[in-house]
């Protein structure tokens, strides 16, 4: 059985762990001036805003190349957000938007 | 007269950290499997593939060596396209930092090989529920909802082959971006979150359709706090930072921080 790729996988991991790893391990960021804390803050709503909206409005091809794209996803994770400002919780939010994606494919409306 | 029992809010907190994570561990159970069919299709061996997902723990970068594996890629190229895929890491390592400040060294390094997207929302969302670290909720957050199903899922994928439909089929491929979104809205608790969220969102989508998602995820990042900051706060979110200053200065005894 082939091994050559986790030297690979070893590497890649090396690449990955710096940017995962020296942020928390900087000394002193439990002592950051009001306003760099007040950001670190606002980094949490924005990173998953931004997540949830590049997965949804973005395609890439085996290229890499983007484009934009409205289908179903819209549809399905707006009906989670609607459910979360509802306070129906992640949960019911989630399984909401996979039936929504999943009936609508299943349809052939996506 | 009875006393009545206080409530635990890290209990309830725990309780809705382990229902959010239910549609997580759908979802990397699902790619996990289409992982490792793409990584057997790509001639990896079930130890390749599983030192992938066990080493980078990164779907985005794994799923682009796959692709660049087959098409004969160089080594360098592979790796440094991996650094810039996962360099959004930064900005939730950077996040999670002042929390985690009185969890040891050694430990903080591990935490951080597990800092996936779906850990680092599920863990700081409960995190700022309870107003300190929790490291259990972020063992659970990181290893059950993430490391686990997406190993396992890897390793069924790599030795079943072909039988594995597409996840998409189910709808799993919306539910990372419904519960990433989901979880932003728990989040916004004021004009400034609000104000961070939907301008990282749309600056993202841009950057993503201009150059790379991976740059779009990481502009969307850096510059929607910075426009959340610059927006006057409400006058409940004037309040909220001043009880914070305030809590801040009359330093909390370490105990009370006790991230266990």
């Amino acid at each position: 059985m082939s091994t050559e790729l986790v030297l690979l996988a070893v590497l890649m991991g090396a690449a990955t762990w710096p940017s995962r790893g020296l942020p928390m391990l900087v000394p002193g960021i439990d002592h950051l001036p009001a306003r760099a804390r007040a950001y670190l803050e606002l980094v949490g709503p924005a990173i998953l805003a931004t997540l949830a909206a590049v997965n949804v409005f973005v395609v890439i091809d085996a290229e890499r190349n983007p484009s934009f794209h409205v289908g179903i996803e819209w549809l399905a994770v707006s009906a989670c957000v609607g459910l979360m400002v509802a306070r129906r919780g992640l949960l019911v939010g989630t399984v909401v938007a996979a039936l929504i994606a999943a009936l609508a494919r299943a349809a052939g409306f996506a | 007269m009875t006393a009545g029992v206080a409530p635990d809010p890290v209990g309830a907190s725990r309780r809705r950290l382990v229902l959010d994570g239910l549609g997580i561990i759908a979802t990397a159970g699902g790619f996990g499997l289409v992982y490792g069919l793409a990584a057997r299709g790509a001639g990896f061996s079930p130890i390749e593939a599983s030192a992938m997902s066990v080493i980078v723990f990164a779907g985005a970068a794994q799923f682009a060596a796959v692709g660049y594996v087959l098409g004969g890629f160089s080594w360098l190229g592979v790796v440094v396209l991996t650094a810039f895929l996962n360099a959004r890491h930064v900005l939730y390592s950077a996040a999670l930092a002042p929390y985690l400040a009185e969890v040891p060294r050694p430990i903080r390094a591990v935490l951080a090989h597990l800092l996936t997207d779906e850990a680092f929302a599920l863990s700081i969302a409960h995190f700022r529920r309870i107003g300190r670290a929790d490291l259990w909720g972020y063992w659970w957050a990181a290893i059950v909802t993430t490391f686990i199903p997406w190993n396992l899922a890897t390793l069924a994928g790599v030795l079943i082959g072909g039988q594995i439909p597409d996840p998409g089929r189910f709808g799993l491929d919306v539910i990372f971006p419904a519960a990433m979104a989901g979880l932003a809205v728990g989040f916004v608790t004021g004009r400034r979150e609000l104000v961070a969220a939907i301008s990282g969102a749309v600056i993202g989508v841009a950057v993503g359709l201009a150059w790379d998602p991976a740059a779009g995820i990481m502009a969307g990042g850096l510059l929607g706090p910075l426009l959340g900051l610059l927006t006057p706060p409400g006058r409940d979110e004037h309040r909220r930072e001043a009880s914070i200053d305030l809590a801040l200065t009359l330093d909390v005894p370490s105990q009370d921080r006790d991230p266990r």
